[in-house]
């Protein structure tokens, strides 16, 4: 049940030391988290596609919402383009977002592609089933691993100090030439680790109160919500915008995971042993 | 919108992704490793089910006391175009009738496991204690709009008429016919329990925005429950019958959209 900081060696082969490196509470609550995410992003897509449109405040503006995906039809109403628009500016997405293959192949309106969603035909209701349930799951696991967190003092590998701020520059620079930490330096997370995970560990309590505030019921038991978001219409927008935040984490964990020796990373996520290389 | 959006639900296909899906919720959760990979099968479905029970129990703990309100907002804050949605004209010609005459022998009928039952014109329901309310209608789609509403209370409708021990439910039949069916189960109906019922601002709406309710919006009456989502509120109000259940009206899943995968609990 030891975390990073305080990790013992455990063999000593010729290749390098195995470490005992994350505790099963967190082997556990990230597989969870990480299948969670899935269905939580692809059918939250699926909702979003009811009303592939985003605006601040209360109350939806339909004029000028800052983003949505529309399609251009032609004077038949069928679909010709896929359109995404941003702050006004509008690019042309068509088989991405906007309007995309249904199953025969044919262009569809609808705002993400049914590869990305659950269920993969337009199905509000089934979305929205698969949606509160793992979210459910989400928040329950979520809680486990907070609890950890603080109560196990894994925030401590979290937490970063004042020395690793000061070397956030040269960590950047190490990361930019994908030089990645050996040795001692390896036992524990280093400032750019601390920080993502520190942002990951922050956004998702955000992002479920953002996603409760579009209840109508939740609103009426707690209207602060309303006020800490802006409005019922804003934290819809800022649900979408921290789970975009949470994909982008997740394809730099991604690419960092293959980058710096994915067996390795992998068994350490699954049996909890980390190999570590020493310098030279 | 929804009606043209909802694709009523097709058999699924078994894809890859599907397979893949399917083996990680699998590996990761025990009670699904049990079930087909149709995400939509009544075996995954019945566990998702779980999901609006927890959602209903823990949000009316949360919500006690009971009469928590929903926000109400200046008049300022009332949106410029408020969008309608679900049956906005509708062409049954009872309806088309009643609308044409402007609604001036259109009576409501109040039955089912009531003591008294009744039968009120607009003047008699314009006649009954008033509640005015600024209030945000949230659509299961996403989207907001803000507009003021005015009407008769349900609970005191529900109080005149005096409910029998037995009822539970309020079952609210409605004018229009969002889809067509062989078996007339596409004809729009909605029930609450009496939590909502009689809720203070749960109100039989006959105005709207400082105007009689106008017809795209559910015309001579809709129902206002402000502390669930838009398709709870049904619109062209015609009939409100107190029941003890719901299995036995249309496909038994207690309202239009319920019978057709949505939600009967929708504050959420």
């Amino acid at each position: 049940m030891t975390s990073v900081s305080s990790a013992l060696p455990t063999n000593a082969a010729p290749t390098g030391r195995l470490i005992f490196r994350h505790s099963a509470v967190v082997r556990v609550c990230h597989w969870i988290n990480a299948i969670c995410f899935v269905v939580l992003l692809m059918s939250g897509m699926q909702i979003f596609n009811a009303d592939p449109a985003l605006t601040w405040g209360q109350k939806t503006n339909f004029d000028t919402p800052f983003f949505s995906l529309t399609a251009r039809q032609n004077d038949n109403g069928d679909p010709t383009a896929g359109v995404t628009t941003i702050f006004g500016h509008s690019f042309e997405t068509t088989g991405l977002l906007g309007a995309s293959g249904d199953e025969n192949g044919d262009l569809e309106e609808r705002g993400f592609p049914s590869w990305a969603t659950l269920p993969a035909e337009q199905d509000l209701a089934m979305g929205r089933r698969w949606h509160f349930f793992f979210a459910w799951i989400l928040v329950l696991n979520g809680l486990v691993y907070v609890v950890y967190l603080i109560g196990g003092r894994h925030i401590r590998d979290l937490w970063p100090s004042l020395a690793d701020l000061k070397a956030l520059p040269r960590s950047i620079a190490d990361h930019a030439r994908l030089r990645f930490p050996e040795g001692e330096e390896a036992l524990h997370y280093n400032v750019l680790q601390k920080l993502a995970y520190l942002s990951v560990v922050i956004a998702f309590p955000i992002l479920i109160l953002a996603g409760l505030t579009m209840s109508p019921a939740i609103d009426s038991a707690f209207p602060w919500l309303l006020t800490l978001f802006g409005g019922r219409q804003a934290a819809r927008a800022l649900h979408f915008l921290l789970a975009t935040y949470l994909v982008l984490f997740v394809i730099v964990h991604l690419v960092m995971v293959v980058l710096s020796g994915p067996l390795n990373n992998m068994r350490s996520m699954i049996t909890g042993r980390y190999r570590i290389k020493e310098q030279r | 919108m929804m009606s043209e959006r909802l694709i009523l639900p097709s058999r699924a296909r078994f894809t890859r992704r599907r397979l893949l899906l399917g083996l990680g919720l699998g590996a990761a959760a025990a009670p699904l490793s049990a079930c087909s990979l149709d995400s939509r099968s009544p075996e995954v479905m019945s566990i998702l089910d779980k999901a609006e029970e927890l959602n209903k129990a823990v949000q009316r703990a949360l919500l006690a006391p009971r009469t928590a309100l929903a926000p109400e907002y200046p008049q300022s804050a009332i949106s410029s175009y408020f969008k309608p949605n679900g049956s906005v004209d509708p062409d049954e010609p009872a309806y088309v009738a009643q609308r044409q005459s402007g609604f001036a022998d259109w009576k409501l009928e109040v039955a089912g496991l009531v003591e008294r039952p009744m039968k009120l014109t607009l003047a008699d329901l314009r006649a009954m204690p008033s509640r005015s309310q600024i209030t945000r209608h949230d659509c299961v789609e996403g989207w907001s709009c803000i507009g003021q509403w005015k009407g008769a209370p349900l609970s005191a409708l529900l109080d005149a008429a005096g409910l029998k021990p037995q009822a539970r439910y309020i079952a609210f039949f409605c004018a229009d016919t969002l889809e067509q069916t062989l078996d007339n189960t596409g004809r729009y109906y909605e029930t609450i329990d009496l939590i909502d019922a009689y809720h203070p601002q749960t109100i039989l709406a006959y105005e709207m925005n400082f105007a009689p309710l106008p017809v795209e919006h559910g015309a001579p009456l809709r129902l206002r429950l402000e502390r669930q989502l838009g398709y709870k509120m049904a619109k062209y109000v015609m009939r409100i019958e107190a029941i003890d259940g719901f299995a036995a009206i249309a496909r038994g899943r207690g309202g239009f959209w319920e019978d057709r995968g949505y939600e009967w609990y929708a504050g959420i």
